[in-house]
């Protein structure tokens, strides 16, 4: 199958200071990266899932993605276009196949506009004047599951739940290939996840869309994800088959947020990993591998030189970026749990 | 009247969202609710009563009048009240009564047409300021800043001074001086909101800028400002019928409360009923604006004071 | 706070710059011959040449605005045809008049507004109370001019208790023609100030060096008129700053309605004349006053309350 989206090397930077100041101080790097060099793809109807802490850079990728901000370097390439390039107009006909969700339900909803008028206005903006709006609304409502007398509502007479069915209705007004979740789940009760999650889930088998989900819960990942990708610091340390990743993480860091990540299972030993200090400021990037300061198997080289990418011998789709990645369990039976530092 | 609460209420929303949506149908038309709170309020009914009394007087003036406005000597000359003579009559023997009803139109007017091309421009301006470039924004500030530091009346006077003494020199002056406050509240507001993320929602789906401005910043901006505007209805006519006490506003003989005034102060020492007919409908209609305004505001968006 | 002084002083610099260029413009934009309005119908061409040159205004309007410039820096502001003397000295010389009109009605609105304010302060939801805070919306809605021409018709021609015109002769008499027009004016301010000034008290006595003194035994007048009060007046001051707009323009109206030489009366009488150099002297001449106590204001709030430093 080919890829609906690849993103290549894709860097996003932000000002730090404005650029006469910039001028006028002397410093050298008036920008921060916070996405630096990440690449990617999603197959068509496939679900992958971007993890991180906060400030790893995973909604600017979203944001990039879909256009709010502009791409330092890189390509994004769209069914085989390239649209990291495009001007605003240029890309509004592939806006119309992807659509976006924000992480704030009811922030993300106009304020002034009914259900009914926020649900159609995909439609007003690409020009589509001959749909019926009541009965897209209506349409639109019973896909997601809500009553059909809630298109008369404004979003602050909506539950956060009600109104994050209203914003998936309205990420699939236009029959989208791709819909990109920025944590879907935030402020939402446990029980509404849940619900949330399955809406989502249940879309996608039916209409065969591609979702790229950002997020910074594990077990929604595990719950929807086909692939999964670990950030750190605006770069992939891990990716991967979801399954892959959770039952073999190679780098230490997504060791780390797995053993972070709460077990229902009352009889689970609880093997938690700390992380050591604080995550580091991307105004001031650690040398080599940037995970060195907090990583518990950090030896001399991972300080000096930053690691390549590299693919699992055995499965060549689950890639990680590690000197010393976890062993898989195969071979930890002979050998020490850690392989020797390759050349050193 | 839910929506202009919600004005400034994206942070309120997510405390609650939960309980609303139950009553939601059974809330009472917003014409009345607001009814009820201003009724509530004794001041703002005072205003509203008083606002009401000078508005239809002035739009139903021909109907009230008992002679020609601007005809003379229908009377002797500073006549005392009379059962003719409602409010007796002024130096020229007009009739005073007569000429304080068909007086209210002229302030109402120039409040009506400055104010609202004010808050045309000031919206306009507001909403570029606040969601255009950083170095627009900069500029505009300082546009608003300097006209903000002319000196209110003595500006007024210098610009009819140039322009000559009529109605729409009036107009354009307090369009000028009021346009910055309109501005510069509608670019703050902008501000807040350009950044929120229903404004980024609009452009994933490829909304343009003027659709952003027109459709979603607009109706979150338009309520509190319409209430500063209101608010500013007082001053308008302050300053109205101050330049027309000065003889720098509406050109005789048309009948105008501050010429009335200024009339009747050339007379004072003969008659005070000029200086009464021409001063009272100037203090009622700054006090019933002044206090329909604050009960506006107080009703609507009791969080608009910290703007000014 | 060096930085926000600096900041503050380059804005109100560069404002004033802005202002003055828009107001010459905004001179040199008006319609018709300026030499023919001043010289009125029947000059000759000569004239009007003479004029002309007199007044630069045969050079391009950049010459004419540098000229202009040049000339304020050494507190040159024109030529007044009409009497032959500078306008400067003309409206310096109609300037006190109106400080003085200014000072004495803050003074008046401080002598009604402080002792109201207090009283509603300690005797909080009493009648008084209330009318204060119906006062200060009121008050200040009321035209200035509405205030000079009822207190004109009921003190000076009703009781004849007071003179009705002019600014009279010697300090006395001066005073005492100051009584009425200042009380016009201030009279505007009394509620907003004393409601102000209530806010400001209540939030004063609750302080807790307030209660110390309480416990000391400080009798109850002392504690306020001594201890609250100082403290709470503080942030009242600093509105003056950004009242000067308001007492200007209501200076002007009581000006003309006492007959009162001042900058009011000056420009009324120079928009009447159509007097250009005077009417723009005028303008000038007070927005930089305006601007000057903004300035002020602005940095005497900074030096009070840091927040504000950070928002320029």
């Amino acid at each position: 199958m080919t890829a609906l989206l690849r993103v290549q090397d894709l860097r996003v930077r932000f000002p730090v200071v404005g650029s006469l100041m910039a001028r006028l101080t002397g410093t050298k790097e008036p920008f921060i990266e916070a996405v630096c060099g990440v690449s990617f793809e999603i197959r068509k109807g496939e679900t992958l899932a971007v993890v991180g802490e906060s400030g790893s850079g995973k909604s600017t990728i979203a944001r990039t993605l879909i256009g709010l901000k502009a791409a330092a370097s890189g390509s994004i390439r769209f069914d085989g276009q390239e649209i990291g390039t495009l001007s605003v107009t240029e890309r509004k006909p592939y806006l119309r196949r992807m659509a976006m969700m924000f992480q704030d339900p009811v922030g993300s909803l106009s304020p002034r506009l009914t259900v009914r008028s926020l649900l159609t206005e995909p439609f007003r903006i690409h020009g589509l004047k001959d749909r019926d709006a009541d009965a897209e609304a209506a349409r639109l409502l019973h896909m997601v599951g809500l009553p059909a007398d809630f298109a008369r509502r404004y979003p602050h007479q909506l539950s956060g739940g009600q109104a994050r069915r209203v914003g998936v209705a309205r990420a699939l007004a236009l029959n989208p290939d791709l819909i990109i979740a920025d944590e879907p789940t935030a402020g939402l009760d446990v029980s509404v996840q849940g619900e949330v999650l399955n809406l989502l889930t249940r879309l996608q088998t039916e209409l065969g869309i591609a979702i790229l989900i950002i997020t910074h819960n594990l077990n929604i990942v595990r719950h929807i994800a086909d692939r999964t990708g670990i950030m750190y610091l605006g770069r992939f340390v891990e990716m991967g088959a979801t399954d892959e990743i959770f039952r073999q993480p190679r780098h230490p860091y997504t060791e780390a947020l797995l053993s972070a990540n709460p077990n229902p299972d009352p009889d689970a030993v609880l093997n938690r990993i700390e992380l050591k200090g604080e995550v580091p400021s991307v105004l001031n990037r650690p040398s080599g591998c940037e995970f060195h300061t907090r990583c518990q198997y950090a030896q001399e080289i991972c300080r000096r030189v930053s690691p390549e990418t590299t693919s699992n011998s055995v499965n060549p789709t689950h890639s990680f970026k590690c000197y010393f990645p976890l062993q898989l369990t195969l071979l930890s039976a002979f050998e020490n749990r850690r392989l020797p530092a390759p050349g050193g | 009247m839910q929506p202009l609460i919600r004005a400034f209420g994206k942070n309120s929303d997510m405390a609650s969202v939960e309980f609303i949506p139950a009553q939601v149908r059974k809330e009472p038309g917003a014409a009345r609710t607001f009814l009820r709170q201003l009724g509530k309020n004794r001041l703002g009914t005072l205003g509203a009563v008083l606002v009401l009394i000078l508005l239809s007087s002035a739009v139903f003036a021909p109907l009230i009048i008992t002679h020609d406005a601007t005809r003379i000597m229908v009377g002797p000359r500073l006549a005392d009240p009379s059962s003719e003579f409602w409010l007796g009559t002024d130096q020229l023997g007009r009739d005073t009564f007569s000429r304080m009803i068909m007086g209210g139109r002229i302030p109402l007017l120039v409040a009506f047409a400055s104010l609202g091309s004010s808050l045309v421009v000031g919206l306009a301006l507001g909403l570029i300021a606040g969601f255009g470039p950083r170095w627009l924004d900069n500029l505009l500030l300082f546009l608003f800043d300097t006209i903000r530091s002319f000196p209110g009346i003595i500006f007024a006077l210098a610009v009819i001074a140039l322009l000559g003494p009529s109605m729409s020199s009036v107009i354009l002056v307090i369009a000028i001086t009021s346009m910055p406050i309109y501005a510069r509240v509608v670019r703050t507001q902008t501000q807040a909101l350009r950044n929120s993320e229903f404004v980024a929602a609009e452009r994933s789906m490829g909304a343009g800028t003027t659709r952003i401005l027109v459709f979603h910043m607009l109706p979150n901006v338009i309520g509190p400002l319409l209430i500063l505007v209101s608010m500013d209805v007082p001053a308008v006519i302050a300053v109205e019928a101050g330049l027309s006490f000065l003889g720098m506003g509406v050109r005789p003989p048309t009948p105008d409360w501050g010429a009335i005034l200024n009339e009747g102060y050339s007379n004072i020492q003969q008659s005070a009923w000029l200086v009464i007919a021409g001063g009272i409908p100037i203090v009622m209609a700054t006090l019933g604006f002044t206090f329909l305004g604050e009960a506006l505001r107080d009703i609507f968006d009791p969080k608009l004071r910290k703007y000014l | 706070m060096l930085l926000y002084l600096c900041k503050r002083l380059v804005l109100a610099v560069t404002i004033s710059v802005t202002a003055v260029t828009l107001l010459f413009l905004m001179i040199h934009a008006v319609p018709g011959d300026i030499a023919s309005i001043l010289l009125g119908p029947r000059a000759t061409p000569e004239m009007k040449a003479q004029l002309y040159q007199q007044m630069g205004l045969d050079k391009p309007l950049v010459v004419q605005l540098a000229t202009f410039f040049g000339g304020l820096l050494h507190g040159d502001l024109g030529f007044d045809v009409f009497s032959q003397r500078p306008v400067a000295d003309i409206v310096l010389e109609q300037l006190p008049y109106t400080l003085e009109l200014i000072l004495a009605s803050i003074l008046w609105a401080a002598a009604i507004a402080i002792p109201l304010g207090c009283y509603s302060a300690v005797r909080r939801n009493s009648a008084m109370d209330h009318i204060v805070g119906v006062m200060a919306v009121s008050t200040i809605a009321i035209p200035s001019f509405v205030m000079a021409v009822y207190a004109l018709l009921i003190f000076a021609v009703s009781l004849r208790w007071l003179p009705a015109i002019g600014a009279g002769e010697g300090f006395a008499d001066e005073l005492i023609h100051l009584l009425l027009p200042s009380f016009a004016v201030g009279v505007g301010w009394v509620g907003y100030i004393a409601r102000l000034l209530r806010a400001s008290m209540l939030e004063t006595l609750g302080e807790n060096h307030i209660r110390t003194v309480r416990a000391f035994g400080v009798s109850e007048w002392r504690v306020i008129t001594r201890y609250a009060l100082p403290l709470a007046i503080l942030p009242t001051v600093t509105i003056l700053g950004v009242g000067i707009a308001w007492l200007l323009s209501a200076a002007v109206f009581v000006e003309v309605v006492f007959a009162r030489p001042g900058i009011g009366a000056l420009i009324v009488q120079a928009v009447n004349s159509r007097n250009y150099p005077i009417v723009m002297g005028t303008v000038l001449v007070t927005t930089f006053l305006i601007v000057i106590a903004t300035t002020v204001s602005d940095l005497v709030n900074a030096a009070l309350d840091p927040r504000i430093r950070e928002e320029l």
